[in-house]
């Protein structure tokens, strides 16, 4: 088991390096990609891509549908390997060590690099168990300890007032906003480095949409964020840097106020003003 | 005439014709299930339960086949069902893109649909011959073969069932594989595979065929598996063709068991299939 990915008691809140970091401006790559290109069979899905995952920041990615922001996303978590076909070139490193090395152990880098979906996919077991289940398996905690691993995953989430008295109720009977909250608990629970978001709030009504964005933009002081987005909005609420992409290329990566004010690509310009896409 | 009047002519001509033939499979169930019901509970008592398979003109029941069936049935899924989980779930979770998988699959129909007579002289040649005499092993064997092919089936279609995007949750948060399928793929999944193993007792619990050959008859009561071994199904078979008048109402009490309980075995599996799409 790689000691770096599982801290035996790692910050689920911010500490005051954190908000120095964020305080002074400095950033540093936690994920570099680079020259990245990505086959579904033949077809080239991701064209020489290059895209930096600033520590501790929120990159969204934005484009129209088909230009490769979920595939991008899967590769950095290696989601890809799971089906026959698909394969990706280049490089994604993370703190320098290349994700795509074929001898990595993929279970650590998944526990690292946590990732969050479009449909809120609770386990078919408890709430409670929902959490614990992932927890166990990298670390020998206590009941008591687990239980506090639970509320404070539930809490990191916001959602613990809302399940604190029916812990022991299914996953599944949740709300479809209280559900995606449970997930990200669950993904928050094992303490990684990065979360993806996979577009977290298109199945959302605006009032689930707006406490995920809230809790993303808690989130961001512990966790290296990438959220991919059809939202122009919510990329300008949550994120700080803007990743535009079209037809498998990266057009555009900038600071998100610059890229929603002042695109230096037309095709940028374009898009975010709705000329297409 | 004009063509829609002729339309209308045809559209009642199908319509007759299916009308007919529903009612003629009802007509023919409902023969078959109110002789079954008639013969069967007036031939019904409590010496069925209690009393061996007797002798031409003796008083008796069918205990030592009730037991006999239970024992192999129960033997013969024990064996059957783990090996069709576990090929079913190789299928479905580590091979599913493989062409060992499609290859397994188009046997595993074959067997599904084979004749159950073959799987008893199957079981026959290897171990009735092997050991020189018929056992209740042999038979449960036979009856195993008959489970494998379905409980494959369904375990395979139900994971397959199970959505994508809960498997690449699991994925997501670094679970191994053989947890995500344990904990996930099968939770997700269980009423479908409880269902799947019902219908394999329903289907081995009837069967006559394969027990002929394998587990033949016994007289007296036995629970010995190494022995021939009395069964509801071969029982009735031989009690109804005979000519004794309490032999074949013995057969009528035999047929009216065994229905009912795979009637309630397929109701159970109803039940559990319905819970699952509700959801």
């Amino acid at each position: 088991m790689n000691e770096n990915s599982v801290p035996s008691d790692g910050p689920l809140v911010a500490d005051a390096g954190a908000y120095a970091a964020l305080a002074s401006g400095a950033k540093s790559e936690k994920m570099s990609i680079r020259k990245l290109d990505f086959f579904y069979g033949d077809n080239r899905a991701l064209k020489s891509v290059n895209v930096p995952l600033y520590d501790r920041r929120v990159t969204a990615f934005i484009g129209p549908s088909g230009c490769g922001k979920s595939t991008l996303l899967r590769v950095l978590n290696r989601m890809y390997d799971l089906y026959p076909g698909q394969r990706a070139e280049g490089e994604v490193l993370l703190d320098g060590e290349n994700v795509l090395d074929p001898r990595l152990d993929l279970n650590a880098l998944r526990a690292r690099v946590g990732m969050v979906f479009q449909k809120p996919t609770p386990f078919p077991m408890t709430i409670y168990e929902n959490i614990a289940f992932g927890v166990r398996l990298y670390e020998k905690l206590s009941k008591t300890e687990m239980d506090e691993r639970v509320e404070r995953a539930l809490r990191g989430a916001a959602i613990w007032d809302e399940v604190k008295d029916k812990l022991n109720a299914s996953g599944l009977s949740l709300s479809g906003g209280q559900q995606q909250r449970l997930c990200i608990a669950r993904t928050v629970a094992i303490q990684p480095e990065v979360i993806l978001f996979d577009e977290p709030c298109s199945a959302l009504d605006p009032i689930s949409t707006a406490k995920i964005e809230e809790l993303i933009d808690e989130l961001r002081l512990d966790y290296t964020i990438a959220i991919v987005t059809h939202n122009m909005q919510q990329a300008v609420r949550v994120s700080q840097h803007t990743a535009f992409m079209y037809l498998g290329e990266m057009v555009e990566f900038g600071e998100t106020d610059q890229i929603f004010t002042a695109p230096k690509e037309p095709r940028t310009q374009d898009y975010i003003t709705g000329r297409f896409g | 005439m004009s063509l829609a009047t002729a339309r209308k002519l045809r559209s009642s001509l199908a319509m007759a014709a299916c009308v007919a033939s529903a009612a003629l499979g009802i007509a023919a169930l409902t023969i078959i299930l109110g002789a079954l019901l008639w013969n069967g509970f007036s031939s019904l008592n409590l010496a069925v339960f209690t009393q061996m398979t007797p002798p031409p003109g003796a008083a008796g029941g069918l205990l030592n086949a009730i037991v006999g069936s239970l024992i192999m049935t129960v033997l013969g899924v024990a064996i059957g069902a783990p090996l069709g989980l576990f090929a079913g779930t190789y299928m479905a979770e580590y091979g599913r893109y493989s062409r060992v998988t499609a290859v397994v699959r188009f046997i595993n129909d074959i067997l599904l649909s084979a004749p159950s007579i073959v799987i008893g002289l199957f079981v026959y040649e290897i171990t009735v011959l092997q050991m020189g005499h018929f056992s209740a092993y042999a038979g449960a064997l036979a009856l195993s073969l008959l489970v494998v092919p379905v409980v494959v089936r369904t375990t395979e279609d139900m994971l397959n069932l199970v959505p994508g995007s809960l498997r690449e949750a699991a994925t997501a948060l670094g679970l191994p594989r053989s947890l995500i399928i344990r904990h996930v793929a099968y939770k997700a999944a269980r009423a479908g595979l409880i269902t799947g193993l019902l219908l394999a007792v329903a289907r081995v619990s009837g069967e006559t065929a394969p027990l002929l050959f394998t587990a033949l008859n016994n007289q007296f009561w036995s629970t010995n598996l190494n022995a021939p071994m009395s069964s509801l199904p071969v029982v009735i078979f031989q009690f109804a063709m005979s000519p004794y008048k309490d032999w074949q109402n013995l057969a009528w009490a035999g047929a009216l068991l065994i229905t009912a309980a795979v009637l309630a075995l397929s109701i159970t599996a109803r039940i559990l299939g319905a819970q699952k799409t509700s959801k």
